[in-house]
């Protein structure tokens, strides 16, 4: 592999590594603070890439689209953490798989009932259609890039967010012990609010910013569900700083894994998951 | 001069900054009641954990009857004859008191699991368990609760249930994180005779806040303060030493 | 609701009655029922083996796997290799294999799996599985996306698969025999320490019992089950692929055993009956002017599990049994 190549696939890396964390941290966060398995979590991001589609098609413009749709994921986060995953923070774990299995099956029947079974393409849009050069027959897409600094911006604001304001450190108390975090006068309702619409319009927003670059297809979410499984086990449940950590790491190995050893290449990261249970059962940065 | 059931030299227990419990060293012999008693905060029951084997200690050994054990974990401490009660009350909640005891009775020569015979047969057909949850039953005095689920016992009744639980194992080394919390008067009474009556036969380690429990029972005392051993000895000399009575004694609350 | 249930492996009087007429009913059925209907049965008990053997890890032990399907699939390939292109394979020796097979891969996942707790556990089995998943789908050699013929069913003395009578009560005698082990299992001290292990694996470990080892083990009876009842669906099928190994079919499982309740074996049997039932059901609905109601099987689907869950999360069986007071 010659450098040109070396540096196209880091980049390639770096952001699917960022944008798994973009989905693992909403994800840790909800598992950490609410303690709560939310296989549907998937289902976001596909609708997220739906709902671009169909922005998109509408209104012929990406930026508007992911703006619209954004807040749209915002809304829809609220509504089912006060209807429905609020009432399930104290059962099991078991009842929590069910309920959301039960809305994966529903999601899914939307989006069908909505948008059909077929597969669509997102266009790129026309200020990001271009290529850097790299060399003579290697080039860059623009729109990568430009994910790439969305992503890195985001994730550099949410590092922010949880380890420099007062919110974050009331979301971190939370993570840590939620009832503790209760009596020590933190309005807890409204912190798993918020906690889970973020979780939604990240997870939302991933699905949006991938779409020209993947396309749209029914089941692009479970296929990145179980990416984000394993990042968030590895990264230790409840840390943000462990979901960038794992997220990067499997955004490494699956990149890599694919050019070099392309019939192991989607089992490697399991081989990674493995290893990393041996010796730490509750990820790297458990809290 | 016997060879102590469980001796501790120099354990220690570090939480990133905090040192828990540093340095203690303790002895129990069997027929003896050691009592380790302190103010809140003190590592006491991090001691218990560290002597049962709930959490590693950072330093120090353990023996139990004169096999170094430092390391092992809690399951494992059980089998050798070591058995612990809880401070917070740690039964199987939805069974009966009898099906606790069962289990707890059952460990004790229990087949691996991999052993096809432990699939097969019943485990309530035991002659040998059996008779270990009847004694347990009824040396506790629970035997007028044997068909009770263990939700909906009473406070002093559950905590009769939880050392029940550790005498169906049938240890040699018992220890006894603060059996009586929460009890009543008379509560407090039916435990201290029970208690008692299970100094012969064992080595005994007393983890206690009731005052008066802990000088009608105990043998040898040890005053723990902030993780150190301030004093250890007999209850008379305890209780002549200044530097408890200034520590702990003073402000003690029976 | 979320703390655990003591005495979960009581079958209510009713229930006893049912499984009787049940068993009755399952052995007179091929004599009356046409092929068609005998290979749906057939179906729908090689699903209920497959559900109580999640049951043993989930409803006895608490082990809450998302990823049980991997040892279903596998036993189901296992035959498809062992099958001759153009002659039945030996079930004597086929079988033995296929479940030993799917046994050795839980062993091996167990032993990774089984150290992790609570939501980790859910995750990690998720995943292994969808390694295994993804294995196969990605391996033309093993099938690739395409999967596998069983070209010829199985035979062995004198019982040839290739009739779906004899496979029928193959597969009937099979699922006695599952149920009578798991029962027994029950009242084992195997069963009762696992009962423990769900209920305060805290306390079972103070008691001076190895739950890792204790776990792995139940861990691995329950994928080898999951085998039996794998190669039993390939048999009958005549054909195994990816899917069979897939999330969906894992979710499957674990419905089937919450919608008839955890715990007893009996209820996990009944939940595979009746969730096969209601897909049948959902998927036949009629048209209803323009809306296709049968099509959107899945949103009646999810909604029922979503109102199982919400309303009566101990299933079936929970709303059988007479309620004790002050207890459990």
């Amino acid at each position: 592999m010659d450098l040109a190549n070396f540096f196209i696939q880091l980049l390639n890396s770096v952001q699917y590594g960022l944008l798994l964390f973009l989905l693992a941290a909403g994800l840790t966060l909800i598992f950490g603070i609410m303690g709560v398995v939310n296989l549907a979590h998937g289902s976001f991001y596909m609708l997220g890439a739906y709902m671009a589609y169909a922005l998109t098609g509408a209104w012929d413009n990406l930026a508007l689209a992911i703006l619209a749709g954004t807040l749209i994921s915002i809304s829809l986060g609220w509504l089912l953490e006060k209807l429905l995953f609020r009432h399930f923070y104290h059962r099991s774990h078991l009842d929590q798989v069910l309920l959301t299995f039960g809305l994966i099956y529903i999601f899914e029947e939307l989006r069908s009932m909505l948008w059909g079974d077929d597969v669509h393409s997102v266009g790129v849009p026309a200020v990001l259609d271009w290529s850097i050069q790299l060399t003579d027959t290697l080039s860059y897409p623009a729109y990568r890039l430009f994910m790439l600094a969305i992503c890195t911006a985001l994730a550099l604001g949410l590092w922010l967010l949880i380890s420099k304001t007062k919110l974050g450190m009331r979301i971190r108390a939370g993570a840590f012990n939620s009832d503790m975090a209760q009596t020590l006068g933190i309005n807890i309702v409204r912190l798993h609010s918020l906690v889970f619409a973020m979780g939604v319009a990240l997870a939302a927003l991933a699905g949006m910013l991938i779409a020209p670059l993947s396309s749209v297809y029914p089941h692009m979410g479970s296929q990145v569900l179980i990416m984000c499984f394993v990042v968030v086990v590895i990264g230790g449940i409840g840390s943000v700083r462990g979901a960038l950590t794992a997220a990067l790491l499997v955004g490494l190995v699956d990149t890599f894994g694919k050019v070099l050893l392309p019939q192991f290449a989607s089992m490697l990261v399991y081989v990674l998951m493995a290893l990393v249970l041996l010796y730490k059962p509750e990820g790297l940065f458990k809290q | 001069m016997t060879e102590p059931l469980l001796k501790a030299s120099s354990l220690s227990k570090r939480f990133g900054g905090l040192l828990a419990v540093n340095g203690v060293s303790l002895s129990l012999f069997k027929d003896q009641l050691h009592a380790v008693i302190g103010p809140n905060g003190a590592g006491k029951t991090t001691l218990t954990h560290l002597l049962s084997g709930d959490i590693p200690a950072t330093s120090g050994e353990l023996w139990l009857k004169g096999q170094a054990v430092t390391g092992w974990p809690h399951h494992r401490l059980s089998l050798h004859g070591l058995g612990r009660s809880y401070q917070k009350t740690n039964v199987f909640l939805p069974l009966t008191v009898w099906e606790n005891l069962m289990l707890a009775a059952q460990a004790k020569d229990a087949l691996v699991p991999y052993n096809p015979l432990s699939w097969f047969s019943r485990a309530d057909r035991n002659l040998n368990v059996l008779e270990r949850a009847e004694r347990a039953l009824e040396l506790s005095g629970l035997v007028a609760s044997k068909s009770k689920t263990a939700a909906i016992l009473s406070h002093g009744i559950q905590r009769q249930l939880e050392i029940a639980m550790v005498l169906a194992t049938v240890p040699d080394v018992l220890l006894l994180d603060e059996p009586l919390a929460g009890m009543g008067a008379a509560e407090a009474e039916t435990m201290v005779a029970l208690l008692k009556a299970l100094k012969k036969d064992h080595a005994m380690l007393l983890v206690e806040h009731d005052m008066d429990a802990v000088f009608a029972l105990a043998d040898v005392l040890t005053v723990m303060v902030n993780g150190t051993v301030i004093a250890s000895g007999t209850p008379e000399e305890i209780r002549s030493d200044a530097k408890v009575q200034a520590a702990y004694l003073g402000e003690a609350t029976p | 609701m979320s703390a655990p249930q003591g005495h979960l492996e009581t079958l209510p009087r009713s229930v006893q009655v049912l499984l009787g007429l049940g068993l009755i009913a399952l052995l007179a059925f091929p004599l009356a029922g046409q092929d068609f209907y005998t290979q749906m049965v057939t179906r729908m008990m090689i699903l209920a083996i497959f559900a109580m053997s999640l049951d043993l890890l989930q409803g006895i032990t608490g082990l809450v796997s998302l990823g049980h399907a991997a040892f279903f699939g596998v036993a189901g390939y296992v035959l498809a290799f062992l099958s001759p292109a153009d002659a039945g394979a030996s079930w004597l020796t086929s079988l033995p294999l296929a479940v030993l097979a799917s046994a050795l891969l839980a062993l091996v996942i167990g032993f990774f799996v089984v150290r992790t707790q609570g939501i980790y556990f859910i995750m990690v089995t998720m995943a292994f599985a969808q390694m295994v998943y993804f294995l196969f789908f990605d391996n033309k050699a093993l099938g690739g996306s395409d999967g596998l013929y069983v070209n010829v069913r199985p035979a062995a003395l004198g019982l040839d698969f290739e009739n779906k009578q004899v496979l029928y009560f193959f597969t009937l005698a099979c699922l006695v025999l599952t149920y009578a082990f798991l029962r027994r299992l029950l009242w084992s001290p195997f069963g009762r320490t696992l009962n423990g292990i769900r209920l305060n694996e805290h306390r079972t470990q103070a008691l001076g019992y190895a739950s890792f080892s204790y776990k792995l083990t139940a861990f691995t009876l329950a994928g080898a089950l999951a085998g039996l009842a794998g190669y039993l669906w390939a048999a009958q099928s005549g054909y195994v692929n990816p899917e069979l190994m897939g999330f969906h079919m894992s979710a499957h499982a674990i419905m089937m055993v919450i919608l008839g309740g955890m715990g007893n074996v009996a209820g996990a049997l009944i939940g595979a009956f009746g969730f096969e039932l209601f897909l049948h059901f959902f998927k036949d609905l009629p048209k209803v002017g323009e809306f296709d109601l049968g099509k959107h099987w899945q949103l009646w689907m999810g909604s029922l599990i979503v109102l199982v869950v919400v309303v009566a999360p101990q299933g079936l069986m929970g709303m059988l049994r007479p309620r004790r007071s002050q207890d459990d």
